[in-house]
């Protein structure tokens, strides 16, 4: 059985500013009104860095940052798996450009951004890990394909682990070829043994693809899940939110999906007080 | 095992039940043990691009004549059609095609590894955006080609595999980490067996940003040499089936004993320089393995030729080995393959266990002397049991492997 808890979360998105300022939203107690993205300053980046650093970096220590601190856990001491369909958008798009002009000079800085583990990288510097980090991509499909690995390790090596999402808009022409609905991150610090922070467990199981996967009763949020990868995990939150036993189904593969059972270690402090028929999925 | 956690830092180990390779030394086993043994580099000056600089890179000849067509057509590009050729070798695809008879294929997962995954199709694309309006050529395949993912979801198609999928993508270090994440997927019960490995090929913004950083040598690199000045970039696939041993397997099957994993957290694009991170993967590996350093008869090192890199890895093993364990990079007989090195190392390692035959290190001259470690320039016969892989990436992605002989 493949069983973690759910310790702390972090939001950043379109309307979606921070987890705990966004539960209203996420429980349907408050509209969900889309705005364009704004990342709050990371603790984790001096002023000078923060400027310098590229959106994704900005947006995955930010809510890296923002589940930590409800976890309470050390995150020089803890694993990570960050997870994202693709890179930075600016910086692909400023070196292809680059490369398509006649004096092809890359900055080297640029380059190094433009690995797919930028971010994950920032985040060891920052946060002083040595730990285990993984970067996976997944296209569509990243924040399960994220969730199953950083399940997995968490389980097998007993060990608490970081999960990061995130994903940005690409600058025109990718964009045309690559179209993502807004910028959006979210972590999730899991641990595979109960603890006083866990907020909730999931019990994972890959299934076959069979019936509909959950979506979210707000349109606006609902848009959203599907313009964005890492906005897949929008009905995991929400059962977050309402704090009420779930089944959420997520998109993993043309051929499955990855299956949560939610289980909120808490039912008490419900927020949105809603009815099982509330429940997204 | 099934679906049970670790009781230690021990992992079961797997089976590398079957593994293919494709470098510039050639494709397939036989050709890449001979240019082993021939002490062979394949390195050569650059053609793949009018570079306004020069360097040597290990370039794959054929990839520009081979296309993918059929219903693989929406996937051609030059790293899918590496993987391609790779997943051709040796029998490869026969073997996963009777894993998938034994085990179902939803049940055997891809975990593969790139860095730059199709990225040389979208530098084409945008040399080729509309004058009038700027945008990229209709025929441009983000998905298939471009997007990191691009190389999993083409080699589940291939291999017509159903199982749990995603590419790793942490640089240098890809390829190596993947065997780590079938292991934990294996024990976890998630899967009963998986596909891991890799490619990445040569594309205008690796040989630019390499250039741009001073990291890449105009001659083919010598690495651990006195007088080394910087990477060579190849271009590679390979993979390898992965499953718990059996009775099938032979006593000269390859076992996945150990994964050990780190970060640097030092900087972006450069190694701690006493080799902090790379010693922790290194320990971390020995502890998953159970094993001693002393147990370990041979190291393949990371050992691209920079200044600061190899001086931080020797700094590294010689904390932890001392001087009696004989090490080499073999980075001078294809070049740094990147996000692909990590498997092509492994392999490069199983061969010198299969084939009695410990690797040496062509261009290296004179060892740095103020280097510790027991640094093997010149390729000779040895019987090995037990050796660890190193793979370190931008971003401070650290990863070590140990292999040994099954008996």
């Amino acid at each position: 059985m493949m069983r973690v808890y759910i310790e702390g979360v972090g939001l950043c998105g379109p309307g979606l500013d921070g987890w705990t300022e966004s539960l209203p939203v996420l429980a349907g107690v408050q509209a969900h009104i889309p705005a364009p993205t704004r990342v709050p300053p990371s603790p984790l980046l001096p002023a000078n860095e923060r400027r310098r650093a590229v959106q994704t970096v900005r947006l995955a220590l930010a809510v890296g940052a923002e589940a930590f601190t409800a976890a309470g856990r050390d995150p020089a001491a803890t694993a990570t798996v960050f997870t994202s369909s693709g890179g930075d958008g600016e910086t692909i798009h400023e070196i292809l450009s680059v490369l398509a002009a006649p004096n092809r000079e890359l900055s080297p800085t640029r380059f190094h951004n433009s690995v797919h583990n930028t971010p994950a990288g920032y985040w060891g510097i920052a946060t002083e890990s040595r730990a285990p980090s993984s970067s996976l991509c997944c296209h569509d499909d990243s924040f399960a394909a994220g969730l199953l690995e950083a399940a997995v390790q968490a389980i097998v090596e007993r060990r608490p682990v970081a999960l990061v999402a995130y994903d940005v808009q690409y600058p025109a022409p990718l964009c045309d070829a690559r179209p993502i609905g807004g910028a959006l991150a979210v972590a999730l610090v899991l641990a595979s043994e109960p603890s006083g922070a866990a907020l909730a467990d999931i019990e994972l199981r890959l299934r076959p693809r069979s019936g509909a996967v959950s979506i979210m009763p707000s349109a606006s949020l609902e848009a959203l899940r599907q313009s964005t990868p890492a906005a897949r995990s929008l009905p995991l939150l929400a059962a977050l939110a309402f704090r009420t036993k779930a089944a959420v189904t997520l998109d993993y593969l043309a051929d499955m999906t990855l299956a949560l059972d939610f289980t909120p270690t808490q039912a008490d402090v419900a927020f949105g007080v809603g009815g099982s028929e509330r429940v997204p999925g | 095992m099934s679906g049970t956690a670790r009781s230690d830092s021990a992992m079961s180990p797997l089976a590398l039940s079957d593994f293919s390779v494709v470098t510039s030394l050639g494709a397939g086993r036989a050709r890449t043990i001979d240019a082993l043994r021939a002490g062979r580099s394949a390195l050569a000056p650059c053609t793949f691009d009018a570079l306004p600089f020069p360097t040597c890179v290990g370039e794959i000849a054929d990839l520009d004549v081979h296309s993918l067509d059929g219903e693989m057509a929406g996937f051609d590009c030059r790293n899918n059609r590496l993987a391609a050729m790779a997943l051709q070798q040796d029998g490869f695809a026969d073997s996963v095609a009777a894993a998938r008879e034994r085990y179902g294929s939803d049940r055997i997962g891809v975990f593969v590894g790139t860095s730059t995954s199709g990225l040389l199709q979208t530098e084409t694309a945008y040399r080729r955006r509309d004058p009038a309006t700027g945008r990229l050529p209709p025929e441009f395949d983000y998905v298939r080609t471009h997007n990191t993912y691009s190389l999993a979801r083409f080699v589940r198609a291939a291999l017509g595999l159903a199982g749990p999928a995603f590419v790793m993508s942490t640089a240098c270090a890809a390829t190596a980490k993947v065997f780590g994440s079938a292991a934990r997927m294996i024990a976890a019960g998630v899967c009963d067996a998986a596909v891991v490995g890799g490619a990445d090929t040569l594309c205008a913004t690796t040989l630019f940003g390499f250039h741009a950083l001073g990291v890449m040598a105009d001659e083919p690199c010598r690495p651990f040499d006195a007088g080394r000045c910087g990477i060579s970039i190849g271009e590679a696939a390979s993979f390898a089936l992965m499953e718990r041993p059996s009775d099938r397997h032979g006593a000269d099957t390859i076992l996945l004993a150990g994964v050990g994993e780190s970060s640097d957290a030092y900087h972006m694009s450069s190694p701690h320089p006493d080799g902090i991170g790379a010693r922790l993967a290194m320990e971390r590996a020995l502890a998953a393995a159970g094993l001693d350093p002393l147990a370990i008869d041979y190291i393949n090192l990371h050992g691209t030729a920079t200044p600061v890199g190899d001086a931080a890895e020797d700094h590294a093993v010689f904390d932890l080995f001392g001087a009696a364990t004989p090490c080499s990079s073999t980075k001078g007989f294809a070049g740094h393959t990147l996000g692909a090195s990590g498997a092509i190392e492994a392999v490069f390692c199983a061969l010198g266990i299969q084939h009695d035959f410990l690797p040496g290190s062509p261009h290296t001259r004179a060892v740095d002397p103020a280097f510790k470690s027991q640094y093997v320039r010149e390729g000779r016969q040895a019987r090995l049991n037990r050796v660890i892989s190193n793979s370190f990436g931008f971003g401070g992605a650290n990863c070590s492997l140990v292999l040994v002989r099954a008996a």
